[in-house]
């Protein structure tokens, strides 16, 4: 790898070398390295883009690593990746996607990424994407991810996307059987003139089942998000989403959650605030010396951390 | 010294000029001074024109001689001018230490953390890391937004209200908080308070009542006038 690929693979990694247990590393659409363990099996598939991630059941405290980088601008992508996670298995995914463009086509990827979690079994799934470069071209992000949780599980996602990329449409489907839970915590800031679309569907098909659907946004200057949730609640099961935004200069933010019970035991919330950073939060720090520019700062970094 | 010369502020409510504050002219250089009067008396509006939330519709403030009335709310903190909220305010995702960080000026040790908090009545272990967000009682809140302004240690140190939404055990630590900054502090304090324990340690008291200075000296002289201010109309009085 390059050195503005080393680069991207520390801002989604966080990683200054290679990550320790299992890993399967992307670059320009080739695979530039990969490593399984005794219980972590990566494979290629055949039909189409993209790996079969199989943990063996009962594997504990055990990671993947899936990172891609992308530095040639124009080149566009679609990766399938399934993760199948054993039986009472208890592992961390770190996922994520660094764009650099510095030409003037659009460089593009797709993740569209399956869970597939068995009974019992335990999920951290952390996704990172970021964008750099100089170039005109526009950095292009895709995620699709779809959860499925077998009785007793339970997966919780991070997803962040803090810089850099101008258009992205995220999906996510879940469905949750009896006693397991999903919790998504969702970052995103947004500048210039992006877009970032959230679109979550989750369907509580068990009972003591329950979701959790955070997501705290910030949209500066001319940038446009739009955050869809859909819960329904097909037993007794309790469901949570709550969207938060800040909006700052000429940005525009739309809320549209949707709650369906179809059983008298599902508890159904949904929270949403949109508004500009408090005048009254801008006055303390700044009785307390910031400026008014310092002061915003450290209102959005600590909102979105 | 903090010296106030004719300040006025008027407010529009429905299309109508609300006079707040009239002519106020005062001299603040003790240590300890507490502005008391009545609700609506304009105590608040003061504590925000000298802080420079709110701008005087005429007159001049001037800090240790230098008018200040055209300096920006930052540029008077980094002066040497701190306020305490009567409501503080909370901010999701910024935890106890950041923000005691922001008000010292820089990052904070474990240590001067635990020294803050302690002398507000609260332990750091239990509070370093915790966001100043709802999940904070309004007591806690107001404890940590003074030990924000301890911890500044600044030449005009305002506390708009400290008592309120302090329990009673609290309160007898506040008065030690504010005597123990009277001994230690190269500095003015200036408290808005209706707290006759906290108007017993002040060196000196001004009364407000309408948007003017009503009475300015000790606690002997004041005390008598602010019972008798206020003139409320017949029919409150035949309440009373």
């Amino acid at each position: 790898m390059d050195a503005i690929q080393q680069s991207l693979l520390e801002q989604v990694t966080g990683l200054h070398e290679i990550p320790a247990g299992a890993y399967n590393i992307r670059a320009n659409g080739q695979m530039a390295g990969r490593n399984t363990t005794a219980n972590i099996d990566i494979i290629t598939k055949e039909d189409k883009s993209g790996i079969d991630i199989r943990i063996k059941p009962g594997t504990k405290s055990e990671s993947v690593h899936i990172p891609v980088v992308l530095s040639q601008s124009g080149l566009k992508e679609s990766v399938y990746n399934d993760f199948f996670v054993g039986e009472n298995a208890d592992v961390t995914i770190i996922a994520g996607c660094g764009i650099h463009n510095g030409g003037n086509a659009a460089t593009e990827h797709s993740g569209i990424h399956r869970f597939f979690v068995e009974k019992n079994a335990k999920v951290r799934y952390v996704e990172k994407h970021y964008g750099a470069g100089d170039g005109n071209g526009e950095r292009i992000m895709n995620p699709a991810t779809e959860i499925h949780l077998a009785q007793g599980a339970s997966l919780e996602m991070e997803t962040v996307q803090i810089k850099g990329i101008d258009s992205t449409k995220r999906t996510t489907k879940a469905e949750v059987a009896e006693g397991a839970s999903l919790i998504i915590k969702e970052k995103i800031m947004t500048h210039g003139r992006q877009y970032a679309e959230t679109d979550f569907t989750v369907d509580m098909n068990g009972d003591d089942s329950s979701v959790n659907l955070i997501s705290r946004s910030v949209a500066k200057e001319h940038s446009r998000q739009l955050f869809k949730s859909r819960i329904i609640g097909n037993g007794k099961c309790h469901g949570h989403s709550e969207c938060d935004a800040i909006i700052m200069d000429e940005a525009s933010v739309s809320a549209i959650p949707e709650l369906t019970a179809n059983n008298i035991e599902a508890n159904l919330i949904h929270e949403a605030a949109i508004g500009k950073i408090a005048g009254e939060q801008l006055m303390k720090l700044m009785t307390l010396g910031l400026t008014e520019k310092e002061a915003e700062e450290q209102i959005v970094n600590g909102f979105l951390k | 010294m903090l010296e106030l010369k004719g300040i006025s502020f008027s407010a529009e409510d429905e299309n109508k000029e609300v006079e707040i504050l009239n002519d106020i002219n005062l001299k603040i250089d003790d240590r300890f001074v507490a502005v008391t009067g009545p609700n609506g008396s304009g105590k608040s509006t003061l504590a925000k024109i000298i802080a420079g939330i709110l701008t005087p519709t005429e007159g001049r403030i001037l800090l240790d001689g230098e008018d200040i009335t055209d300096r920006s709310i930052t540029e008077r903190a980094n002066m040497g001018i701190s306020f305490a909220f009567q409501q503080p305010v909370r901010f999701k995702g910024i935890t106890v230490k950041e923000l005691l960080s922001i008000a010292a000026g820089r990052a904070a040790t474990m240590t001067e953390i635990c020294e803050m908090l302690s002398e507000v009545g609260l332990c750091a272990r239990d509070y370093v890391n915790r966001e100043v967000n709802a999940s904070l009682s309004g007591g806690e809140l107001k404890r940590i937004e003074i030990a924000m302004i301890m911890a500044r240690r600044t030449k005009v140190s305002i506390f708009d209200e400290p008592e309120a939404g302090i329990d009673l055990w609290s309160f007898q630590n506040l008065i030690r908080v504010f005597e123990k900054m009277h001994e230690e502090i190269n500095g003015s304090i200036l408290i808005i308070s209706h707290q006759e324990r906290i108007l017993n340690i002040a060196d000196q008291i001004i009364l407000m009542a309408n948007g003017r200075i009503q009475k300015v000296g000790s606690k002997d002289e004041v005390m008598p006038e602010l019972l008798g201010c206020g003139q409320p109309c017949r029919t409150l009085t035949d309440k009373l």
